[in-house]
């Protein structure tokens, strides 16, 4: 398993270092920074073999996390580890920056000593270690009810939820959150497409609910042997929708989802992540990209791009941003455009143009001249236009069909639970080739 | 003030000022000299010194101080074994305290000092923690026994904390009994001891699954974990772990799907070939892995090794993805790099999609990724026939774009395209002239030199164009030189007129100012056989080639398998055996083998079901199952040396057989002086020795009875009277006994008596030679006829014939000397231990024939003229030491699988199509050693149409 874990600042500094084997001797710490952190070229895999020690490691935001082990450990698991590790920090206190965590660090000494043991990972949900981690310290006396209660969740089956909470209100939030990912070639031909969508569900119920989750998957209704009911078409015109695939947050019963296809679970307090799914069938592409790019002669260069939006007249798209990626050798950038902003960004080689709305079935154009110097490199690998977005319904057509909640215990029925839901679909990568 | 101030650089006496404020009276004070003492240490800094002083704070109420002193203990206590001891008394005083996380804290630092004393200690406290009324301690004290177990292997099966440790399986926490399945695989693992192995019975599966469902995500990877390494008892137990399996797929942790992958992958081995159940199974896989492609790069790295590896193994799973391994440009490069290898295979159906991607990918700009995907674009012309036109014009028009590395790499899947398609492509060989001086890479340079070589005759100006390279002959790397070399070699035998003056110079640059050694022989090889006779040298050296196999990328089948049983973890990523990077793993060789199949799908896939053998055992069955050649290690060793030598013509098969390979790139390995370094039947020959003696057991037994019966052709006339001055020789030859004769009958036709009679060998393919001395009742009086037999042996001069069974005999007698040849048939040189394996196990036989490339088999329709059934076929071969293997009927036909091997340890595989009343059948031999594969057709059919 997990040898032991290091944090670097992005100098190669070690700010956090925890072994939990024998076999990881002091040295593991430099050889990373030297192999790693400080290597001539970049390091091209994520898992790195020096001297018949392995590093995992992940960066975020400046700082190197790595995993060190010298057995042939579950790579899955380390990848998965070092992202909830950075999860339950940020939970703890915030962004992951190297002051964060010098100014927390016997926090995180204390947390790794009880996440993971001998390098085995134990129980990582944040809401459950801040029951007894801290960081005001340990509370100094804790009565002995109090102190089994804590083990026995840690333990327990139901180890992301704490016994005995209290809402003088019960009120959950549904966020259906979509990310649509696109490549379209020049011509206009849909080379790959899929929707990646989130379930975030806030919680805010008392006791230990149960809840019980139905979408609008066309396995489910399909089996329930509902015909598709006119009433019910949702914005994108499907009553049902084929998902690819889920995952779940690991308090939902999986052996009943197989069996039964039907979701059901005791949810975490507070924001979390319920579901993970993937279409790729009838996805409805909020827009469509048709670029013309022409050279004149080598120095000059044309490019005129229309977007044109696909959905009901009624919706409105924001934050749209479209990025025209233009030559090294640009030296000069004319833009034209009727609606929104759009300006030449020389450091990151492109044009931006913005638009901060636009109602459905419309269309807009940008064109620019573009002057380049002249240059002997090799061609230019045209690199695609990509597009950012947010549209309020989901690409996929995935529609949240009900949350039924039962708390036996306590006096409270599913009708007094106040429900919500909103749909969010964005640009994941939607690129379209020139 | 936050805590980042400890970090602030130490002044001198900083150590002094610690210990002063350690050994304060003031609570906070002493907190924060903990502190600071953790963060210097943090930095590397060396705070052993202050030992004692930070012991001393650790009775105390403050939970957050103890867990940095017991950090501080932890990291220095096996620096300063003595003081440690002072710290044993709290360890144990805490281990008692009501509250349970401080008697799981206490547990869990004790088990990471490696101090002994200390371990000593530990042993009541563990105890009794792993019988405690909480499940945190528990939990706790179950990991601990694997420390304790890495610290003192013995100590814990002396003291039986490996039966507490099963007892906790049963436990009612799901979480204690992950842990305690960790442990006990960790043990199971590191342990040679019998007893350390962790028993899995049907019971402990149960409970396993059953802790499955209510663990944590990280307890369910490692009950996973465990059980993929069971065996299931039969068909049915292997389907219901794997229908309770399949639910984890749907987890949102990426290591619990990955190791679901791995049990339902091996857990698809054990149900069956073409069950619904598979099918369906396969169906279930496909999602879950593509969706892994959408999580953070570092797990989709993972996800890509892992599907590379399963793609492999079962290329149905993800035909219908193709899609999803589209790269999309802002990946990190290390995903982009790994979406290439694991792109499931191009099909005539998705050509055209496929082709335009990769065109796309050629324009990128990091150049690892262009020339894979250059690269990819041969593989897709070599795979599919009638794409590779398509992809040829592709090519050319990345080698028009003259970008230099765009080009190189295009020239050298050019050339596999020549040699995979030859006399097909041509046309273009023009244009990749025009690029001869961009190439600065000795591979590029070495394929375009290569294609000049083989398209001399094509090419009006070869000559110049290889002299234009022989200019700078030494600053060449070895590939290009060796390459150069042949090449001209090539180049004089078809057009011997003009460049005489060429091949001499290059001749005398490869062997005398060259101090590379497999240069200089391979200059030799080529002089020698220059010399001597041409017309041979063109055999040689313009042979033909074998085809090459367009999955040149795979892994070995054996080494695929072994990986399957380890997806998820590291050896997936690495696509090596964990052997080659986990040092102490020497000592236990885990169950890491597919199940083999026995009677069903192709004979990839047969073989008996593993059965659980005994742990103790495994290391010496896994010697005998496995093929040195195969077995990663020394293969990898094996092959790089090869291959190191062998570079020119990268693409061509490896042989390890010392039979005579003409497709050696042109070299005759027994050439020429050579034959001396590989006299003799070596057991280099590719079957480890311990093979040869255990099938050798088996044929002395079997050898007894059966040995007479063996099929002797009638004698023939060797040397007519005329030729000898009277003396008329036939013979023959035959196995009795296990012993070869050379049969002889000498007619004295002369007028004459004649004596003094001796005969001698030349050398031969096989090394035969004379045994005894030739008894002749002397003298021969006119018109007497003598039957006379020869003992022969195995272990003469060896020397590659032509043809291969020819043998050259001298015979004395007190006339002359004569000669004559005659042909030796190869059913003599069958060995009585040529069963491949044992009838019982299969595998060998298995993992050899896939380890045999499928170029290397050659199929033959051969007579039955008798009708015989399977079972006469199959004990007339065994009277001459074709043992069947295993036997099976497909579609009405019986198929017999077959092994033999030769005096000279060269192994031949067949596989015999039998149709029931049909005068004929199919017949594939699959050999290392192709030379020998006409005469083993002859002896097939000879022996079935005798006796």
């Amino acid at each position: 398993m997990i040898g032991g874990l290091f944090i670097y600042n992005h100098k190669g500094e070690v700010l956090i270092s925890r072994v939990y084997r024998d076999d990881i001797g002091r040295n593991a710490v430099d050889a990373f920074r030297v192999n790693v952190i400080h290597a001539r070229q970049q390091v091209r895999s994520p898992v790195t073999n020096i001297a018949r020690t392995s590093f995992f490691h992940i960066k975020r935001s400046n700082i190197w996390l790595a995993c060190v082990t010298k057995q042939n450990v579950n790579a899955g698991l380390v990848f998965e580890f070092l992202n909830k590790m950075v999860e339950v920090m940020q939970s703890y206190f915030g962004k992951i920056s190297e002051d964060n965590i010098k100014n927390n660090f016997v926090l995180i000494y204390e947390l790794l000593d009880e996440i993971l043991d001998f390098g085995y990972p134990q129980n990582a949900d944040t809401s459950i270690l801040k029951t007894f981690i801290t960081q005001t310290g340990i509370k100094a006396q804790v009565t002995k009810e109090e102190q089994s209660q804590i083990t026995s969740q840690v333990t327990g089956q139901i180890s992301w939820r704490r016994e005995g909470i209290k809402y003088r209100r019960n009120e959950l939030f549904l966020d259906v959150l979509e990310n649509v990912n696109l490549l379209m070639s020049p011509q206009g031909q849909v080379l790959s497409a899929h929707v990646a969508g989130r379930i975030v569900m806030k919680s805010y119920l008392s006791g230990m609910p149960e809840c019980k989750f139905g979408i609008n998957d066309k396995l489910v209704l399909d089996k329930s042997g509902r015909s598709d009911d006119p009433s019910k078409v949702s914005a994108t015109g499907k009553s049902s929708i084929a998902i690819d695939d889920c995952t779940f947050h690991q308090c939902v019963r999986l052996s009943k989802f197989e069996t039964e296809h039907s979701i059901s679970f005791i949810p975490p307090d507070g924001e979390y992540e319920l579901m993970r799914y993937r279409t790729t069938k009838d996805i409805s592409l909020p827009f469509r990209v048709i670029p013309l790019v022409r050279e004149v002669g080598r120095t000059k260069m044309e490019v005129k791009v229309v977007i044109k939006s696909n959905f009901k007249p009624s919706l409105l798209a924001q934050k749209i941003e479209v990025r025209i990626p233009t030559p090294l050798n640009t030296s000069g950038v004319q833009v034209i455009c009727m609606k929104g902003k759009a300006k030449y960004k020389a450091s990151e080689n492109a044009i931006v143009w913005k638009l901060k709305r636009m109602g459905g079935m419309k269309e807009s154009q940008i064109s620019a001249e573009i002057e380049l110097l002249p240059s002997d490199k090799k061609k230019w690998s045209r690199p695609p236009i990509s597009m950012n977005f947010e549209v309020p319904f989901a690409p996929s057509g995935l529609k949240v069909r009900y949350l039924k909640v039962f708390e036996p215990k306590l006096n409270y029925s599913d009708h007094d639970v106040i429900k919500w839901v909103r749909y969010i679909g964005r640009s994941g990568l939607y690129e379209t080739r020139c | 003030m936050t805590d980042s101030k400890y970090f602030t650089t130490t002044k001198k006496g900083e150590i002094f000022e610690l210990k002063g404020e350690l050994n304060s009276d003031k609570k906070e004070k002493k907190k924060e000299a903990v502190k600071k003492v953790i963060a210097s240490m943090t930095v590397g800094k060396d705070v052993s010194a202050l030992f004692p002083d930070v012991v001393n704070c650790m009775q105390t109420d403050n939970l957050e101080l103890k867990k940095l002193v017991y950090l501080y203990l932890m990291n220095y206590a096996k620096s300063q074994p003595d003081m440690a001891i002072m710290a044993v008394n709290t360890f144990v005083k805490d281990c008692e305290d009501t509250n349970p996380l401080i008697r799981a804290l206490a547990v869990r630092t004790m088990g990471c000092i490696r101090v002994d004393k200390i371990t000593e200690y530990l042993c009541e406290p563990l105890r009794k923690c792993l019988k405690d009324e909480d499940p945190y301690v528990r939990k706790t004290a179950a990991v601990c026994v694997a420390k304790l177990h890495d610290i003192n292997a013995q100590l814990v099966e002396d003291q039986g904390f490996l039966d507490q440790l099963r007892e906790l399986l049963s436990d009612s926490n799901p979480m204690v009994v992950a842990n305690a399945v960790a442990a006990l695989s960790e043990i199971s693992d590191t342990s040679p001891s019998p007893a350390a192995q962790m028993e899995m019975n049907q019971q402990t599966i149960n409970k396993l699954l059953a802790a499955l469902n209510e663990c944590t995500e990280w307890g369910q990877i490692f009950i996973l974990d465990a059980l993929s390494n069971y065996v299931p008892k039969d068909d049915r137990e292997a389907q219901s772990i794997c229908e309770r399996v399949t639910p984890r797929l749907a987890h949102s942790n990426a290591g619990v799907v990955l190791s679901a992958v791995k049990v339902l992958m091996k857990g698809m081995e054990y149900v069956g070939m073409e069950t619904e159940f598979v099918t369906t199974l396969q169906k279930k896989l496909a999602p879950p892995l593509v969706t892994l492609l959408s999580s953070e790069p570092e797990v989709q790295y993972v996800a890509l090794r892992n599907i590379n590896l399963i793609v492999q193994k079962r290329p149905d799973i993800l035909k219908h993805e193709m899609k999803v391994f589209f790269v999309k440009y802002n990946d990190p490069i290390y995903v982009k790099l790994e979406n290439w290898t694991s792109y499931p295979s191009a099909t005539q159906e998705n050509i055209a999609q496929v082709l335009a991607e990769l065109k796309e990918y050629a324009t990128e700009v990091d150049v690892d990724f262009v020339r894979k995907s250059v690269r990819a674009i041969g593989r897709c012309a070599i795979k599919v026939e009638q794409a590779a036109e398509r992809c040829v014009s592709t090519l050319l028009d990345l080698i028009q774009t003259k970008v230099n590395y765009v080009v190189q790499e295009a020239i050298v899947v050019i050339k596999d395209i020549f040699r995979k398609y030859p006399n097909k492509y041509e046309s273009i060989i023009s244009t990749l002239c025009e690029n001869l001086e961009s190439l600065d890479e000795p591979d590029a340079r070495a394929s375009m030199i290569w294609i000049v070589g083989e398209y001399a005759e094509r090419i009006d100006n070869a000559d110049e164009l290889l002299e234009s390279f022989l200019e700078g002959f030494h600053d060449e790397s070895t590939q290009v030189q060796l390459q150069l070399l042949t090449a001209i070699v090539k180049l004089f035998l078809k057009k011997p007129t003009e460049t005489q003056e060429l091949v001499q110079q290059v001749l005398s640059l490869a062997t005398q100012d060259s101090d590379n050694p497999d240069l200089r022989d391979r200059g030799y090889i080529y002089w020698r056989l220059l010399s001597t006779d041409p017309a041979a040298a063109k055999e040689v050296v313009l042979a033909e080639k074998p085809l090459i196999s367009s999955e040149t990328d795979r892994l070995e089948p054996t080494l695929l398998d072994e990986l399957i049983c380890y997806i998820a973890s590291l050896a997936s990523v690495y696509h090596k055996p964990p052997s080659a990077f986990v040092e102490g793993q020497a000592l236990v060789v885990r169950r890491t083998q597919l199940p083999v199949r026995s009677a069903s799908g192709e004979p990839g896939a047969t073989g008996a079901t593993e059965s659980p053998v005994p742990q103790q055992a495994q290391p010496v069955q896994q010697q005998q199952s496995v093929i040195p050649s195969h077995d990663t290690a020394m293969g990898d060793l094996l092959g790089d040396l090869l291959s190191m030598d062998l570079n020119p013509q990268p693409q061509q098969q490896m042989s390890m057989t010392p039979a005579p390979q003409q497709d050696m790139g042109g070299m005759d390995l027994l050439g020429g002086g050579l034959d001396s370094l590989l006299g003799g039947p070596s057991p280099v020959a590719g079957m480890p020795a311990s093979q040869a003696s255990m099938g050798g057991g088996l044929g002395d037994i079997l050898g007894l009875g059966i040995s007479s019966t063996t099929y002797v052709p009638p004698k023939q006339v060797w040397l007519p009277a005329p030729k000898a001055k009277g003396l008329e020789v036939s013979g023959t030859f035959s196995i009795r006994q296990n012993v070869r004769y050379m049969d002889l009958t000498l007619k004295n036709n002369a007028m004459a008596p004649m004596g003094d009679f001796a005969i001698q060998f030349n050398k031969n393919s096989f090394g035969l030679s004379p045994a005894s001395a030739l008894q002749v009742p002397s003298p021969l009086s006119p018109g007497q006829t003598a039957d006379v037999t020869l003992p022969l042996g195995t272990n003469g001069p060896v020397q590659k014939m032509d043809p291969l069974m020819n043998l050259q005999v001298a015979m004395k007698n007190n006339i002359d000397v004569f000669y004559f040849s005659c042909l030796i048939p190869i059913h003599l040189l069958f060995t009585e231990d040529g069963q491949m394996g044992s009838a019982s196990d299969r595998k060998v036989f298995l993992a050899t024939w896939k380890d045999i490339p499928d170029s290397n088999e050659v199929q033959k329709e051969i007579a039955n003229p008798n009708q015989l059934d399977p079972k006469g076929i199959s004990d007339k071969l065994q009277q001459s030491f074709i043992f069947t293997i295993a036997q099976r009927n497909v579609d009405g036909r019986d198929m017999l699988y077959q092994s033999l091997k030769l005096t000279n340890g060269i192994w031949v595989l067949a596989e015999l199509k039998i149709q029931p009343r049909s005068p004929t059948m199919t017949l594939s031999l699959k050999t290392r050693a192709l030379d020998v594969i006409p005469q083993v057709q002859q002896a097939y059919e000879l022996i079935i149409a005798n006796m």
